[in-house]
């Protein structure tokens, strides 16, 4: 192995065509948008320097804190949701189901496969309230609790809660399938000896397998928390961000303004203000994982 | 020998050249379905050239996507069709500025069929567009409030001539448990219309000209008289359910589904109003006025509000004497075909009015006789950012979601 990897002709050949596609398409654009944050302007009208104008501008942009507060309480309560739900999952699997869980881990794992954009198409029906009611507001008429049938996607505050649980629903099983495979790594004697110690239930989670499944439940977070912080498809297939800008996240906010607004330039700097939100979150869940493991 | 060979080949390709030169190909991109409008009498005449001009293929692209955003990458990387269409004035004009669009007056001059447009529609074409003819004047619109003549009789109200009179009868509508306008807020247009209606008849016709010259601000008394009316006419439910997931096409079946009471649309819908399979309520038992006066108002309901549709523009660099040639067969057709197939008025000439034009398109086409003055859509001279501002703002404006002092504000800052 150390001859291989010590032979320059190898590396080029293993690492080359992928290290220049990656530099072709994501190094160079990432730097290109880097460099758009001093200009303002799009290919249309050209482009023009403004120093740290679009920075000046970011502090006093409501609309940006609005979407970076709502980008961020959506990663929150969608992570943890993916994340605790797909332990849950997890647990039952290994635990309560054990071998017999192949079918009930095909059916948790199904929506993960299926296009983000057919199964938005299937949440807004359910909860449609013209041309006709959907499912949820039928259950609610038919139980005569009429005050309670509302526009659930045409409202910022219940389009938030739908959203996240389409997306919890959508992921958990990924993360069932992850937490799963930590589960079925942890020894079989190291639970027996658990056990005749008379650790047992939560006693036995807490202390035995939550401590060993913790390396995979940190890759799990950063996993969800980065996906997350970048949704784009769920919220823009469900809501395009609306009403008005209640649901959109800063995804969203860029992506209209460099290309509705023709601001490439501000739009850049929003980007960016989401790159330096993922770095910040990842190393901080590093360093706490770090800490404790110490 | 092999002087002879070069020319020969070189001979060879320049023949090959000359006759790739005069083959060419006409690509229109547009946002509407081709079976419908003007996408498909341009489709069909198009199609009817490339059969006398094998030479000059025909194709149409269907665009799918956020229009703005694929025309500002495709002019990014060179690549427009031949026509198109494009929501937002300003871009045009921002294109044409870099050579891009050709205009059109002088063009259709140089092929002798400026006769076959429409002044009327012209003018309104240049007031939009810094004053070229940017954009093919395919339709000729007027929008005002169609309504359910039955609903109206059935409950004894008349046709409103005041805005506070089309507010009673909505509220007496509401009362008796039918929904008093249908409206799509997915779209937001239909409910910044109202807001721009009103503020033209409380400002005069110029209203928006001014805004524009910045003689009159957004956030001005007018505006937010404007804003509120139609906040309260949401916040009182006069929209329905839910109208903020209300589609277009959603909107367009309650009205013709007799479940509405009004309309506010263009007469672009006159081709769905015309269509028995989809319009329930049958073409005799529709309506239409103008936006009613305001108090004290100093517009008047014989301002109407007019558009030449969504504009589609020509692409300069592809401008050559092939595209003239189909230019002047397409045009020279386009007002009367449109005519005969569609009931559509457009602001080109119908050189031989078919026998039976539908009741309502002939009632449409007596009220756009008759008006006095026309002015622009509210986003007419809007950047494309506040125009998107102010469809998205919308639907937190009639939800109470948002005030409409920080709704007109917003606009104010981002026009």
């Amino acid at each position: 192995m150390n001859r291989v990897l010590s032979d320059w002709r190898a590396i080029l050949v293993f690492v080359g065509p992928a290290l220049l596609l990656y530099t072709g398409i994501v190094l160079i654009p990432i730097l290109w948008s880097l460099g758009l944050t001093t200009y303002e302007g799009s290919p249309i009208t050209g482009f023009h320097r403004v120093g740290a104008a679009n920075f000046v501008r970011l502090l006093h942009d409501a609309t940006f804190f609005k979407a970076l507060w709502f980008g961020t309480r959506y990663a929150v309560f969608v992570s943890a949701g993916q994340v605790i739900f797909g332990l849950l999952l997890a647990l039952m699997y290994a635990f309560y189901l054990k071998k017999t869980s192949a079918l009930v881990r095909t059916l948790v794992f199904l929506p993960v496969v299926l296009p983000t954009v057919a199964v938005a198409q299937m949440v807004s029906k359910l909860f449609a309230i013209v041309p006709q009611y959907g499912l949820v507001n039928s259950a609610l008429h038919a139980l005569h609790l009429d005050s309670l049938v509302q526009a659930w996607l045409g409202q910022g505050g219940t389009a938030f809660w739908i959203i996240a649980a389409m997306d919890i629903w959508k992921a958990m099983g990924f993360y069932a399938i992850l937490l799963y495979t930590g589960l079925v790594d942890i020894p079989e004697e190291t639970i027996e000896a658990a056990r005749l110690d008379g650790a047992q239930g939560w006693s036995l989670a807490r202390f035995v397998v939550l401590p060993l499944l913790a390396p995979i439940t940190v890759a799990s977070l950063i996993f969800s928390l980065n996906g997350t912080l970048k949704v784009f498809d769920s919220i823009m297939a469900l809501t395009g961000g609306g009403p008005g800008n209640a649901t959109t996240p800063l995804t969203l906010l860029f992506y209209k303004t460099s290309f509705t607004y023709s601001e490439y330039g501000y739009g850049s700097t929003l980007a960016l203000t989401l790159a330096v939100q993922c770095l910040i979150v990842t190393l901080l869940i590093f360093w706490r994982a770090r800490r404790s493991g110490a | 020998m092999p002087t002879l060979r070069t020319t020969t080949l070189t001979a060879l390709l320049v023949a090959t050249t000359f006759a790739g030169a005069q083959s060419k190909k006409v690509v229109f991109l547009s946002g509407q379905n081709e079976d419908v409008g003007y996408t498909r009498i341009i489709s069909e005449l198009a199609r009817e050239y490339q059969k006398q001009h094998p030479n000059v293929s025909y194709e149409y692209q269907n665009n799918t996507t956020d229009m703005t955003q694929k025309l500002q990458l495709l002019a990014g990387s060179n690549n427009l069709p031949t026509l198109y269409s494009i929501g937002e004035p300003s871009l045009l004009q921002q294109l044409y500025a870099k050579g891009e669009v050709v205009d059109l007056e002088q063009t259709f001059k140089r092929l002798g069929i400026a006769n076959q447009l429409n002044p009327v529609a012209v003018d309104i074409n240049k007031k939009l567009e810094g004053g070229k003819l940017l954009g093919l004047p395919l339709e000729l619109n007027i929008e005002g409030v169609w309504y359910n003549k039955k609903l109206f009789a059935d409950n004894g109200i008349k046709e409103p001539k005041t805005w506070d009179e089309m507010l009673a009868a909505a509220e007496k509508f509401k009362q008796k448990g039918i929904q008093p306008f249908s409206a799509s807020g997915d779209q937001g247009w239909p409910l910044t219309r109202l807001i721009g209606g009103y503020a033209e008849r409380y400002y005069g016709s110029d209203a928006m000209d001014r805004v524009k010259a910045g003689t009159l601000k957004l956030t001005d008394p007018g505006f937010v008289q404007a804003a509120t009316t139609v906040q309260d006419m949401g916040k009182k439910g006069y929209f329905g359910p839910g109208v903020n997931t209300v589609d277009y096409d959603t909107a367009v079946d309650t009205f013709l589904q007799g479940k509405a009471a009004m309309f506010y649309m263009g007469s672009w819908e006159l081709r769905n109003f015309n269509d028995p399979k989809r319009n329930v309520i049958g073409a005799s038992n529709i309506g239409f006025f103008n936006i009613p006066a305001v108090k004290g108002g100093k517009g008047t309901m014989n301002d109407w509000s007019i558009n030449t549709g969504l504009v589609v523009a020509v692409n300069q660099k592809q401008n050559d004497a092939a595209l003239g040639d189909w230019m002047k067969y397409v045009f020279s057709n386009y007002g009367t075909r449109s005519m005969s197939e569609l009931g559509a008025l457009t602001g080109f000439k119908v050189n031989k009015m078919p026998a039976n034009v539908p009741a309502l398109t002939t009632m449409t086409q007596r009220k756009l006789d008759s008006a006095k003055k026309g002015y622009l859509w509210f986003e007419g001279y809007f950047s494309p950012k506040a125009t998107s501002l102010s469809q998205k703002n919308v639907q937190l404006l009639v939800t109470g979601d948002m005030t409409p002092q920080d709704f007109l504000g917003q606009l104010q800052n981002g026009k």
